[in-house]
């Protein structure tokens, strides 16, 4: 059965300059249905991952090589990625604040995409519209399609638009890191709730965070990045209790215990970052290497 | 969810804040101007180029020596200054207008295609926009309406063809930051057309500072063909115009400073009228400072 999402050893750069990589030959693999941690510092390049496989990379990044298919089908290729963006693939964006327009209500943005996307007839849409925000737990779903987005708390939004990205059903759903802009007690429940709509639409989940708590938590299979580079990955529960790169076990212990209270937080050592930047330099040999 | 409920209900309905003092003094005034201008031969109490030699030079209403019925006094051929102010005004709002809308039209777009594309779209308009701005507007302007032959229409051109750089130039800015927002990689990620993600996501966020600079480029309008009447580039000399009045006026400021002075207020109280209206439109519209 082919994979969901696969990348393989796809690079991008700056400028499309080999020398300036941003992601370093990836590979990754989320499976149908399947819940998949994305995890890395920042500037790891997980949320690079996620722009390309939506082809919205920023201008001055380029694809130098490599292959992002979903369910088999090209997704460099733009008529490709254009049918299934909406339809069988969504995004949960990082920051609900921005990611409405400001001067558009939500029911009108929400019903355009269903209306506009996919065709369905404008009265099925309000219904369903309705029916999608009830399902992410807002509770005055008529009072919200008329609100404009500045009106909504910012766990409103984020519920919005986890609304808005089950709304075609997609087979794929991308969130990029979608609790960071929110506060601790939001952050909560909004996981939950992106948990909950996974599984009862079945989709599968690439789940882009820097938690290594969160991983634990709500994914089966994981991907640790650092430079671009894939550092580890496999099932979460083996490598949470075994993990097999240093650079993982450390970012393991570098996350705050609330069960010890007293601890110090360990940051990972300048000697683990040397060993991993030294990995990351001998990858960048290689490419470069075999690009001669 | 309680207390998310509640901020929901915390957040105000009321969008529209009542309007300001600045947009009802500017709108006040702008309404009295088009409507006199409008209704002219019913509210000009006399025929703006009926000359009456036995009556020229005379002063307004308040001051000794007024002819009854010619409320701001007379020019030196005798016309009355009110109804040639308010004939005037007729000219000045359709330049307004037309020539406001045009450069708008022109302008806004070629700003929204060059900031939202970007790459070479944006390179292109841009240096254009560097080259038609290299001009000094004023000699560009009378340049053009020496080329096309005088006349409102000449003028007309002349100021749209002049100024749409202004639109493109902030509107080109507004676009490219509206550009880099969340929502816009939303509409495109959700499976949006560029073309609707133009006009549907990133127009509308554009349009408070469209409306501001449309109206200050009212404004503006109005300068320039004052301008361009006054060193009589407009339409023929015979018709009213502010710009074409203040250049007779000067020749007779102290016998007759009321010549003068009348359409320079007229003028003044226009174009501030029309900045400050854009200014008190976009407070009241724009979504993020309500």
């Amino acid at each position: 059965m082919t994979a969901t999402l696969s990348l393989s050893s796809l690079s991008v750069a700056l400028s499309g300059d080999p020398r300036r990589r941003l992601l370093r030959s990836v590979d990754l693999e989320v499976a149908r249905g399947e819940v998949h941690g994305l995890v890395g510092e920042s500037g790891a390049g997980k949320s690079m991952i996620g722009r390309t496989v939506f082809g919205i990379l920023p201008r001055a990044v380029g694809i130098l090589g490599g292959t992002v298919a979903f369910e088999g089908k090209d997704l460099l290729s733009r008529t490709e990625l254009r049918h299934l963006r909406g339809r069988e693939m969504a995004l949960i964006p990082q920051d609900p604040l921005t990611a409405l327009n400001p001067s558009r209500r939500i029911g009108a943005q929400l019903t355009d995409r269903l209306v506009k996307v996919l065709g369905t007839p404008r009265k099925t849409a309000d219904a369903r519209a309705l029916t999608l925000l009830d399902e992410v737990q807002i509770r005055d779903p008529d009072r919200v399609m008329k609100s404009f987005p500045h009106e909504l708390s910012g766990g409103m939004r984020q519920r919005v638009l986890i609304a808005e990205a089950f709304a075609a059903e997609p087979k794929l759903i991308v969130a990029d890191e979608p609790t960071t802009a929110l506060d601790v007690t939001v952050q909560k429940r909004i996981l939950g709730l992106i948990k909950a709509m996974q599984e009862r639409h079945g989709a599968a989940l690439l789940f882009v965070t820097h938690d290594m708590g969160v991983v634990a938590k709500i994914t089966q299979a994981m991907t640790v990045l650092y430079g671009g580079l894939v550092v580890e990955h496999g099932r979460t529960e083996d490598i949470l209790a075994g993990p097999k790169s240093a650079y993982t076990k450390a970012l393991l212990e570098a996350t705050p215990r609330y069960d010890r209270p007293d601890d110090a937080l360990r940051p990972v050592s300048p000697v683990t970052i040397a060993a991993i930047a030294e990995d990351v330099a001998a990858a960048d040999r290689a490419f470069l290497d075999h690009a001669r | 969810m309680a207390e998310e409920a509640s901020t929901l209900a915390a957040a105000p309905r009321a969008r529209l804040k009542k309007p300001s003092v600045r947009l009802w003094l500017s709108g006040g005034w702008l309404t009295v101007a088009a409507s006199a201008a409008l209704f002219a031969p019913f509210v000009a109490p006399h025929d703006p180029l009926a000359q009456d030699l036995f009556l020229t030079r005379m002063p307004p209403f308040w001051m000794d020596g007024a002819e009854p019925g010619y409320l701001l006094g007379t020019d030196s051929l005798g016309r009355d200054v009110l109804s040639r102010l308010i004939y005037g005004a007729q000219i000045a709002f359709i330049v307004a207008l037309v020539a406001g809308t045009a450069a708008c039209l022109i302008g806004a777009t070629l700003g929204l295609l060059a900031g939202y594309f970007g790459g070479w779209t944006d390179r292109i308009i841009g240096r254009i926009v560097d080259i038609w701005m290299a001009f000094p507007p004023v000699l560009f302007a009378i340049l053009l309406v020496a080329v096309l032959g005088t006349g409102l229409m000449s003028v007309i051109i002349a100021i749209a063809v002049i100024d749409w750089t202004r639109f493109c130039r902030v509107v080109r800015a507004e676009a490219m930051q509206q550009r880099a927002m969340d929502y816009v990689d939303a509409a495109t990620v959700a499976g949006f057309s560029r073309w609707r993600t133009l006009l549907r996501e990133v127009l509308p966020n554009v349009l408070p500072a469209i409306i501001v600079l449309l109206s200050l480029e009212m404004g503006i309008a109005v300068i320039v063909e004052a301008i361009l009447s006054f060193v009589n580039l407009s339409i023929s000399s015979d018709d009213p115009t502010w710009g074409g009045m203040i250049a007779e006026g000067r020749t007779a400021i102290y016998q007759a400073w009321w010549v003068l002075v009348f359409p320079l207020v007229a003028l003044f109280l226009t174009v501030l009228a029309f900045s400050q209206f854009g200014e008190g439109l976009k407070n009241r519209f724009d979504p993020v400072l309500s």
